[in-house]
C-alpha cells in the first residue's frame, strides 16, 4: 500500500505528487492520529470508503448500524480516551441522523470530528438525490462546521477540525465534502494547525484572580466545591484532589464530573442535582463559599436559581468565558484551564480542616442512607431494585468498571450507586439526556480503553432506540456487558406522571419483546434475571466473562427515583420520599 | 431587569455560514434582531456586524458571550444608544407629479435635509440618512402625498470608545 511519503520519494521521477481528495482524507485522519472511526456508506461519500478499503491496516472503520450509533460510539470512545472520536456519514439522510449525536456531544463538550459526503459542487441548490443543507442544520449543535468544495481546502479544513474539536472547551465539528472535492487530485501536504486568529481557546489565567479566590478560601468557615467535567477534560483530577485535601473542603460532583475524584475519597460528598445526594443539595445553601470548578450550573443541578447559594460567595473556575454570570453571578471569575489555574492556586491555601463542616454532610448522608440508600442496595421487599444490581456490579467489578449509562431512572440510580476508582469511568449523556446513547457509547468506551471492564446500563426504552448496535457488537466481538434493567415502563416519565400528573400514564407502559431471544440472536451470550437469589452470581459470571455478554435483570415495575428536587423547587427543598 | 435598545458589534471573519451561526444564537433564545447590518470594517479581511436589539442587559450579555465563542467572530461588544453614534439610511419613490403638482413636497424635501438622487419622467427618489425618528418623521409628512416605495437601511454606528480590535488581533497570534 502507497503512503504519501512512499509517493514523495518517487519525486524525482514525476513533477508532482497528486492525490485525490478522498485519499487526502484519510491521511489527514492518519496525521492526526486517527486508527479507528465510526460510520456508514452512502453515495455521496463512497469515494472516502474506497480509500478506506485500502488503508483498513492503518485505520480501523467500524460499520454502526445507524449513524446515530456512530456518534455516540465515538463519543463513548473520545470520553474515555480524551481524544477526538471521528464519525462519518453519507450526505442527506446520513447526515441529518448525526444531528443527536452532534447535540449531544456540543451540550457536554466532547470532542469529535463527523465527516459528510455531500452531492458535488454543481448541484448544490439543486435538491439533488441526498442532497440536505447539513451546514446550516447542524450550525446550531457544532462547535465549528465548514463545507468543503475543492480538495485543495482539504489538509487545512481538516486540521482545522482537529484543533478546535479538542483545543479549550472541546466540542464536535462538523466537515461537510462536496463529492467532486473526494475525487478531484490535488498536491498534498499537512501540516498542523497551531491556532486560529479569531479563536482564543484558552484564556490565560489571572493571577489578581487566582489571588481573590485564595483569600474568599482562606478566609471561609464553611466552603463547598462542585465539580464538574471541566476537571476530567482538562485533566486536572491531581490539582483537585491536591486542592481539597490541603484547604480539607468538601467536595460534591456533578453528573459529569462524576469519577474525577474516586467515590471512596473522604472529602468527595456526593453528587449535587435533581437526583444527587442528600447533603450537597441542602448544603449548597448553608456554606458560605462556592467553589464552582469546570461546571456550568445547569438548571438540573441548581434547581431554582432565585434561591441557589444565596447566602454564598461564588468563585466559578472555567474556561469559557460566556459561562461566567450566565446562570449564577460570580464573586470571582477565574478563566483558564482547571489543570493550570488549581496548580496556581495550590501554593496560596493554607491547610485546613473544617471538620464540623464536613461533618454536617456526614450527618446528611446518615438522613439519606436511613431513609433511601439502604432501601435501595439492600432491600427487603420483594421486587429487584436498580441499586442493588448497580452495587453488585460494583462489587463484581472491584469498583474498577467504565460505566455507560442511557437516560431515565436506571442512570440515576447508576450515577448515584457506581463506585469508581479512575477518572473518565462514568460515561452518560448528561446535558442532551439522549436515550439510545449507551450501546453504542458502550462500544467507543470498550474501544477506548481495551484493558478495562465496560459494562452499559440502559433501562428497557432507551436500549430499543439504538438495539440495532448489538450487530456491531457480535460483528466485532466487542467485549462490552449489557445490563437492561427492565421496568416494563419508560420509568422516569412514570415516575413524574406519578407525582405531578396524578397518575396518569400516558404512553408509558412498554409491552417489551424477549431480550435475552433478541441478544441471542446476534449470538451474543444472554441470561435474564428475575429473582434476587439468582443476581450476584449472573452477575460475577458477566463480569468474569471475556465476551459480549447480556443481562436483563427483572426490577420492580414501579419503583421512584429519590431524592429528588422538583423540577423549578429549590436545592434545599429536596425530598427524600 | 428592563427592556432597552443595544447596539452589538460583532467583528469576524468573512465566512459563508457565520450570518447563520449569528443569528442562531438570537433564534434559540427567541430574541427578536431589530435590524442587522453586515459590511466590510476597518481592518482588512476583517466583517462586521452591527446588530439591534431590544432586551434587558442580562440577555445582551448572553447573546454576546455567545457570539464571541464562535471561532469565526474576533470579538463582540455591545453598547447602549447614548455610547454610540448611529445612523439609518431611507430611500423614498414618489410620484414625478408631486413636484410639480405640490408645493409642500419641495418644502418637506427641504426641510428634512434629504437628497434628491434621481429624477426620471415617472418618479424622483429622496434619500435621507439620520436617526430612525428623523426618518419617521419625513415618512409621515410624505405618506399622505403617496410613496410608491419605501426602504430603510438597518443601523450602522460607530461606538466613541476605542475599538482595538487590530492590537486584540495581533495579541491572538501571538
Amino acid at each position: 500500500m502507497e503512503t504519501v511519503k512512499e509517493k514523495q520519494k518517487e519525486k524525482s521521477t514525476k513533477s508532482t505528487i497528486k492525490i485525490s481528495g478522498a485519499e487526502a482524507i484519510i491521511h489527514c485522519l492518519l496525521a492526526e492520529g486517527v486508527d479507528l472511526l465510526y460510520g456508514y456508506p452512502g453515495g455521496a461519500i463512497m469515494p472516502v470508503y474506497d480509500e478506506l478499503y485500502k488503508f483498513q491496516d492503518k485505520l480501523t472503520h467500524i460499520l454502526t448500524r445507524h449513524e446515530q450509533g456512530a456518534t455516540h460510539a465515538a463519543q463513548g470512545y473520545a470520553r474515555v480516551s480524551g481524544r477526538v472520536g471521528v464519525a462519518m456519514a453519507t450526505s442527506g439522510p446520513g447526515a441529518t441522523n448525526l444531528v443527536t449525536g452532534l447535540a449531544d456531544a456540543q451540550i457536554d463538550s466532547t470532542p469529535m470530528v463527523c465527516i459528510t459526503g455531500q452531492v458535488p459542487r454543481h448541484l448544490l441548490g439543486s435538491d439533488a438525490f441526498q442532497e440536505t443543507d447539513i451546514i446550516g442544520i447542524s450550525t446550531p449543535v457544532t462547535k465549528w462546521n465548514y463545507q468543503i468544495t475543492k480538495a485543495s481546502e482539504i489538509p487545512e479544513i481538516m486540521a482545522k477540525a482537529f484543533y478546535i474539536a479538542k483545543s479549550g472547551r472541546p466540542g464536535p465539528v462538523l466537515i461537510d465534502i462536496t463529492k467532486n472535492a473526494q475525487f478531484d487530485e490535488f498536491e498534498f501536504a499537512y501540516e498542523k494547525c497551531k491556532g486560529v486568529r479569531s479563536y482564543n481557546p484558552t484564556p490565560k489565567p489571572n493571577t489578581g484572580a487566582i489571588e481573590a479566590a485564595a483569600e474568599l478560601i482562606n478566609n471561609a468557615k464553611k466552603p463547598f466545591i462542585v465539580w464538574g467535567q471541566g476537571v476530567i477534560l482538562g485533566q486536572a483530577e491531581a490539582e483537585l484532589t491536591a486542592v481539597i485535601e490541603k484547604a480539607g473542603i468538601p467536595a460534591a460532583w456533578t453528573i459529569m464530573g462524576e469519577s474525577a475524584i474516586p467515590t471512596s475519597h473522604p472529602l468527595n460528598v456526593g453528587m449535587v442535582g435533581m437526583h444527587g445526594n442528600y447533603g450537597p443539595n441542602v448544603l449548597t445553601n448553608e456554606c458560605d463559599l462556592l467553589i464552582a470548578i469546570g461546571m456550568r450550573f445547569d438548571d438540573r443541578v441548581t434547581g431554582s436559581l432565585d434561591t441557589y447559594a444565596k447566602q454564598a460567595k461564588v468563585i466559578h473556575f472555567e474556561i469559557d468565558p460566556a459561562e461566567i454570570n450566565k446562570n449564577v453571578h460570580a464573586d470571582v471569575a477565574v478563566l483558564g484551564n482547571s489543570k493550570e489555574t488549581l496548580a496556581h492556586l495550590l501554593p496560596m491555601l493554607h491547610e485546613n480542616n473544617h471538620e464540623e463542616w464536613h461533618n454536617e454532610f456526614k450527618k446528611k448522608h446518615q438522613i439519606e442512607f436511613d431513609e433511601v440508600i439502604k432501601n435501595q442496595i439492600h432491600p427487603t421487599k420483594e421486587g429487584l431494585t436498580m441499586g442493588e444490581v448497580i452495587e453488585e456490579i460494583n462489587l463484581a467489578s472491584e469498583n474498577k468498571a467504565v460505566i455507560v449509562t442511557d437516560v431515565g431512572q436506571h442512570q440515576m440510580i447508576a450515577c448515584r450507586y457506581a463506585k469508581f476508582e479512575q477518572s473518565k469511568s462514568n460515561i452518560t449523556s448528561g446535558g442532551l439526556g439522549t436515550m439510545g446513547f449507551a450501546l453504542p457509547a458502550a462500544i467507543g468506551a470498550k474501544q477506548g480503553a481495551m484493558d478495562r471492564e465496560v459494562v452499559a446500563i440502559i433501562g428497557d426504552g432507551g436500549y430499543q432506540m439504538t438495539i440495532q448496535e448489538l450487530g456491531v457488537i457480535f460483528q466485532h466481538q466487542i467485549p462490552v456487558k449489557i445490563v437492561v434493567l427492565n421496568n416494563d415502563h419508560l420509568g422516569m416519565v412514570r415516575q413524574w406522571q406519578e407525582l405531578f400528573f396524578d397518575k396518569r400514564y400516558a404512553s408509558t407502559i412498554m409491552v417489551n419483546p424477549d431480550f435475552v431471544k433478541i441478544a441471542e440472536g446476534y449470538h451474543i451470550e444472554s441470561k435474564r434475571v428475575s429473582e434476587r437469589k439468582d443476581l450476584k452470581a449472573t452477575i460475577q459470571e458477566m463480569i468474569a466473562s471475556d465476551k459480549p455478554y447480556f443481562l436483563e435483570v427483572k426490577v420492580e415495575k414501579e419503583g421512584n427515583v429519590f431524592p429528588m428536587i422538583p423540577s423549578g423547587a429549590s436545592v434545599s427543598d429536596i425530598r427524600l420520599k | 431587569m428592563e427592556k432597552q435598545w443595544f447596539t452589538i458589534s460583532v467583528y469576524s471573519e468573512n465566512n459563508v455560514g457565520l450570518l447563520n451561526r449569528i443569528s442562531g444564537i438570537f433564534l434559540k433564545r427567541h430574541i427578536n434582531i431589530e435590524s442587522l447590518n453586515v459590511s466590510k470594517s476597518e481592518i482588512d479581511d476583517v466583517s462586521k456586524f452591527t446588530i439591534v436589539v431590544n432586551t434587558t442587559r442580562k440577555w445582551v450579555t448572553n447573546i454576546v458571550g455567545q457570539i464571541e465563542k464562535q471561532i469565526e467572530v474576533i470579538k463582540a461588544f455591545y453598547h447602549t444608544d447614548d455610547e454610540t453614534i448611529y445612523q439609518e439610511s431611507a430611500l423614498f419613490k414618489i410620484d414625478s407629479a408631486l413636484l410639480f403638482d405640490e408645493r409642500q413636497i419641495q418644502n418637506i424635501i427641504k426641510d428634512s435635509n434629504s437628497q434628491i438622487v434621481t429624477v426620471a419622467r415617472d418618479f424622483f427618489v429622496l434619500a435621507k440618512s439620520g436617526r430612525r425618528q428623523e426618518i419617521n418623521e419625513m415618512y409621515d409628512q410624505l405618506k399622505p402625498f403617496g410613496i410608491m416605495q419605501f426602504v430603510r437601511s438597518g443601523r450602522i454606528s460607530v461606538t466613541k470608545d476605542e475599538m482595538q480590535i487590530s492590537a486584540m488581533l495581533k495579541e491572538f497570534q501571538e
